[in-house]
């Protein structure tokens, strides 16, 4: 039952990512990685990260989205009318080191997990998941870190306005 | 499993149609508190007093023509209702209604799903109604359409901003984020977080006015502005549901105030399902009242306000909750 | 029951499909969106590990890594936006020139 909805979603993932990078139209492409981003929320949930589950709808589908999306529908994109590559074969490069990059990574896995695969008592745990853990974490282990991002945060929000503005 | 599966499927059920059933009766509601307040008499002719006014309004909007703009992006186009009438849908799934009866042996929770997280769903699936009118705008071709929908939308996202800080006083006196639990620790009167945490009510009400674009800030749509706004060149049902998804997300933020301030299903004598009625009541009729009473706010005063007033107002009352709790 | 492997192979692919939109696309704001995708792969494995451990430690980066995200993309559009104020093209192979 577990797996059925696994191997849904890791479908539904895997072919909308798929059409994100190959549609000609930048807003269907955003649509799609809203999909994308969807999917990988319920992936958490099934995983038992309720907390991160909800945060990555909250803040990805329904804020950075809404930004790709603004930016889009403001600079009026019309359709993908860029020209043949600018190097020779460069597609078909691309395809071959990521084919590469893929084998290595799979073989990290395979080597990294000596009984074949599974970590020795693998087994999921979804207390972990829970709001009350990863606050717990976050604001005793990580307090420092949560700090610096939140003033991360700030400087962005400042740089962004410095950099769009028309005059000073 | 089957019993899990069957008692659920009822439970939407019900919940569905009463949500359907206030939604429409909601609008012939409006119209007659709006004439009140304006010394007039409102939708009186249809039925018995009027009553069967929604049913007209429905069999008009269905039987209107089809609308297409021409050039307009025939897929977005038709998404955009959809995608606006479904989150208001899915918050009514998280609400509890009332503490749990025992039916044939079986424990039901009048609660669809108890989620741990239960007040960040409702905050996920409203951050995700922004879409609706985001590509209701962009694929209308319009430039009325764009330009509203840019203006709602903008609107919308920084009035989430307050109404995700302003209840953090309510999650830390109540120390989780279980909407059950959150009603639960509201027993007794005084303990209804409306007298513990006023100003978080306040603002949290008026940032939820604001996220469903009702007035006093309902500049993107109003008749006299932009035409009007994102769903300019929308007809029949597909205007039909974004009128619709207006009162169900009017619907929900009551909801959700009566199940965070104003202490959920809780009350003497009367069943809680009639207490939750009751209080939810009470506060669309504020949200009508405020219709009907202030005039709207100008784009700029909007944004500020939302921006330079409430965002400080909610942190100086997490601030302020923080200190006392731990006095 | 969804063994640990399978979340770890199906994040390799979503990182491989986010590098090779990153490679194969002129517009820049797909080439962000590829890189959301790999973003995304990672927080996967990240929360995959975190749960079949048991520590919430997974987690929390994944939400420093979400912050991050956030930031980077709210810059990277401010950026796309001047560089067309400026162009009128956010083709990444024209804009290969630090000042003209």
């Amino acid at each position: 039952m577990t797996l059925t909805i696994f191997l849904i979603l890791a479908l539904v993932s895997v072919l909308s990512s798929i059409l994100v990078i190959t549609q000609k139209n930048s807003v269907i492409s955003a649509l799609y990685l809203i999909v994308t981003l969807g999917s990988q929320a319920v992936l958490y949930f099934l995983l038992g990260a309720t907390f991160i589950g909800v945060l990555q709808i909250i803040v990805y589908a329904g804020a950075i989205m809404v930004l790709f999306l603004f930016v889009i529908m403001l600079l009026n994109l019309k359709r993908d009318e860029f020209g043949p590559d600018q190097k020779k074969g460069q597609r078909v490069l691309a395809f071959l080191f990521t084919l590469f990059l893929a084998v290595e990574i799979l073989a990290a896995l395979k080597i990294g997990f000596s009984d074949g695969g599974t970590p020795a008592g693998a087994v999921l745990n979804p207390a972990s998941g829970s709001p009350s853990e990863v606050a717990r974490s976050l604001f005793i282990d990580f307090l420092y870190p949560f700090e610096i991002v939140s003033i991360l945060l700030l400087v962005a929000i400042l740089g962004v306005v410095v950099l769009v503005k028309k005059r000073f | 499993m089957a019993a899990f599966i069957l008692i659920s499927s009822l439970k939407v059920l019900v919940v569905f149609s009463v949500f359907m059933l206030i939604v429409a009766y909601l609008s012939y509601v409006e119209r007659r508190l709006v004439a009140r307040f304006q010394t007039r008499i409102g939708p009186n002719r249809v039925g018995p007093a009027g009553l069967l006014q929604p049913i007209a309004d429905a069999i008009k909007l269905l039987t209107k023509e089809e609308v297409f703009p021409a050039n307009a992006n025939r897929i977005m186009f038709v998404l955009a209702p959809i995608l606006s009438l479904i989150p208001a849908l899915l918050i009514m799934s998280v609400i509890p209604f009332g503490d749990s009866l025992t039916l044939f042996g079986q424990r039901i929770d009048l609660i669809i799903s108890d989620l741990n997280v239960g007040i960040l769903f409702v905050f996920a699936v409203t951050s995700l109604g922004v879409y609706g009118i985001v590509m209701a705008g962009w694929s209308s071709n319009s430039k009325y359409s764009l330009l509203g929908a840019l203006r709602s939308s903008a609107q919308m996202i920084s009035y989430e901003v307050s109404y995700g800080l302003s209840i953090i006083g309510v999650l830390m006196m109540a120390g989780t984020l279980n909407l059950m639990e959150i009603v639960k620790s509201q027993a007794n009167f005084f303990d209804w977080y409306i007298f513990k945490q006023p100003l978080g009510f306040l603002i949290f009400s008026v940032c939820g006015i604001a996220e469903t674009n009702r007035a006093p800030f309902d500049l993107p749509e109003a008749e006299t502005e932009l035409v009007a706004g994102y769903h300019t060149e929308y007809s029949s049902m597909k205007f039909g549901m974004f009128f619709m998804a207006e009162y169900a997300h009017m619907l929900n933020v009551s909801a959700i105030v009566t199940t965070l301030f104003l202490g959920g299903w809780q009350g003497p004598w009367l069943p809680p399902v009639v207490w939750f009625l009751l209080k939810v009541s009470v506060f669309l009729f504020g949200y009508i009242w405020l219709r009907a009473t202030l005039p709207r706010f100008r784009y700029d005063q909007l944004m500020s306000f939302g921006w330079k007033f409430l965002l400080p107002l909610a942190l100086l009352n997490i601030f302020a909750t923080g200190i006392f709790m731990y006095l | 029951m969804v063994p640990l492997n399978y979340y770890l192979i199906l994040s390799a692919l979503l990182f491989a499909i986010g590098v090779v939109g990153v490679l194969i696309n002129r517009n820049a704001i797909v080439v962000f969106m590829s890189i959301e995708i790999m973003l995304n792969a990672v927080n996967l494995s990240l929360i995959a590990f975190s749960q079949f451990r048991g520590s919430p430690v997974g987690q929390v980066i994944v939400f420093l890594v979400m912050a991050v995200a956030a930031a980077e993309a709210a810059v990277g559009l401010a950026i796309i936006l001047v560089i067309h104020r400026s162009r009128e093209s956010i083709n990444v192979d024209e804009v290969n020139l630090m000042k003209w």
